[in-house]
């Protein structure tokens, strides 16, 4: 602290600092421990010694000054140790499963190459996103390895134990360790599928702080921060590929609705009674110049068609000018390419708005059948809506219930009791609180 | 380069069938094209004809027959193979005409 009775005053506040290295430690560890998991040769080393890094930054950014690139001094000094730490265990080092074995780097691997450290990290996300690793030990890795979150915190986001995460994340290492898991961009004619493979957790991690699957709130903001995080350094270290623009279209087309999804009582609001003025312009600006350059490079991703109907939705004036037949036609397309069960219920919802409930219901009730559906609470959810609409609120309520025995989210909860009291009584009376719809 | 068994999986019926059949085309043609990282490998006989030897905890053993697990899919057969690392071995495993799949597991090399 700065003191009286002339003791040195230090040049950065400490306050400052911690702040920086906060905001170093958001924005650079992916770069930092990308940059030197290959002079570390394994992961964990490699943690460790960022880990390391971000510990002294802390300690002498106060003496000397926040440096102007924070990125580069972590990388040297997170190297650094590293390779220290690596020449200390050299003869045992035969011993160690290594990620790579590519021989003992020299000082020129500790200099900074601003050309090869964004490769870096597309080699660690394609490492954390393997085929070979179970989709929730990737999602796992890419939280830690990627956006720097703790095991704490990355099993708080999944609602798992702690030891249960812990578990999953030194698994997936020792794999990545024992089977040689390259560190390395995937060969051109594999990109493709791995890229999506990519995407698909990336999505995953946003949709998941979008809408929680449990929990008390609709949303884990700072789950679906990473996740748009993580989309826009995709499209930075990928900017030609297509699928990626429709990534981070589609996160920013969603994102821009945030502000209208919740009430003053963190209650949802539906898209229909959404104040449409709270949406955030720029990030539709955005997500739509970005879905253009996706939807130019010829025939459309999976995300990139998310992304059009979400933009139809962002750009209506108004629930009633919304173009529902040029929302159906997408969906049309996107069962074609890519018939989940998901897409189908979708596509029957925009179905109802566009050519009737009656025959809106009709798909819902066919996707009953679904096994994949059984326990998804938007199916009854949907139905108890339509049911609404058509004058049938006896049936409605039997849907409700049924979405309402499936959620484990309690706004989502909320929201179905509230649709429920809003239903007519069965003497055909209006109930107290006013349907939502 | 790192060391990988693959282990073949068939349909216990398919691998009946083809009992006593010499090596067919498409194996043959697999092992000349990926010759150089073949280590070894065999096909084997059916699970039929596998036995079970199990340690009973008290120094003795308890012979059973068949295989541990009994599953549609059986064993058929394995390559030991060298590769540069995972991606490699499952472009060499994908190669492999088996039914069923292949399973590939990294071979822990002693120090």
């Amino acid at each position: 602290m700065a003191g009286a009775g002339g003791q040195l005053m230090p040049r950065t506040a400490s306050a400052e600092v911690a702040a920086a290295v906060a905001d170093a430690h958001r924005r650079e560890w992916a770069f930092v421990l990308a940059a030197t998991v290959r002079v570390a040769g394994d992961i964990d080393a490699a943690e460790e010694a960022v880990q390391d890094a971000y510990a002294s930054a802390l300690a002498s950014w106060g003496g000397s000054g926040i440096p102007r690139n924070t990125g580069a001094w972590l990388t040297v000094t997170a190297r650094r140790r590293a390779l220290d730490a690596r020449r200390r265990a050299a003869t045992a080092e035969h011993a160690l499963p290594k990620l790579l074995s590519p021989g003992e780097p020299g000082v020129e691997d500790l200099a900074i190459d601003e050309e090869g450290i964004p490769d870096d990290r597309l080699r660690l996300i394609f490492t954390c996103c393997h085929p070979a690793l179970a989709v929730e030990a990737q999602v796992a890795l890419t939280l830690r390895l990627l956006c720097g979150l703790s095991t704490a915190e990355v099993a708080r986001a999944f609602l798992v134990p702690e030891a249960t995460m812990a578990a999953r994340i030194t698994r997936a290492k020792k794999k990545i360790a024992a089977a040689h898991i390259p560190y390395r961009v995937p060969a051109a004619s594999e990109l493709h599928e791995r890229v999506d493979g990519v995407l698909s957790v990336v999505y995953l991690v946003y949709t998941t702080g979008h809408t929680a699957p449990s929990g008390a709130d609709l949303m884990r903001r700072d789950l679906a921060e990473r996740g748009l995080e993580l989309a826009r350094m995709l499209h930075a270290l990928l900017p030609g590929d297509a699928d990626v623009a429709g990534l981070l279209a589609l996160v920013l087309l969603t994102g821009a609705r945030t502000g209208a999804r919740l009430d003053g009582h963190r209650d949802i609001v539906l898209l229909e009674h959404q104040d449409r003025s709270k949406w955030d312009r720029r990030a539709i600006e955005e997500g739509v110049s970005l879905l253009r350059e996706s939807l130019a490079a010829g025939l459309p991703g999976r995300f990139a068609l998310m992304a059009a109907i979400t933009a139809v939705h962002d750009q209506s004036g108004s629930w009633p000018d919304t173009d529902w037949h040029e929302i159906l036609g997408l969906y049309d397309l996107l069962v074609e390419r890519w018939p989940s069960p998901v897409v189908q219920l979708n596509r029957a919802i925009a179905l109802g708005f566009a050519s009737g409930f009656a025959e809106g219901l009709a798909e819902l009730d066919a996707l009953g059948a679904e096994p994949q559906l059984a326990r998804y609470p938007y199916l009854a959810a949907a139905r108890g809506d339509f049911l609404v609409r058509l004058g049938r609120p006896g049936d409605a309520r039997v849907a409700f219930e049924e979405a309402l025995i499936l959620t484990d989210n309690g706004a989502e909860e909320r929201f179905l009791r509230a649709r429920l009291e809003g239903l007519p009584d069965s003497h055909g009376r209006q109930g107290q609180r006013e349907s939502p719809s | 380069m790192s060391k990988y068994l693959i282990l073949i999986y068939q349909d216990e019926a398919v691998a009946r069938q083809a009992e006593g059949e010499s090596i067919s085309a498409s194996y043959q043609q697999f092992q000349q094209r990926r010759g150089p990282s073949l280590l070894g490998g065999a096909a084997l006989h059916p699970s039929s004809t596998a036995t079970s030897i199990r340690r009973d905890g008290n120094g003795g053993f308890l012979v059973t027959d068949g295989p541990f697990a009994e599953s549609k899919e059986t064993l058929g057969g394995y390559y030991l193979i060298e590769a540069t690392d995972l991606d490699e071995a499952l472009e060499i495993a994908k190669e492999v005409p088996a039914g069923v799949g292949v399973e590939v597991w990294p071979v822990r090399v002693a120090s």
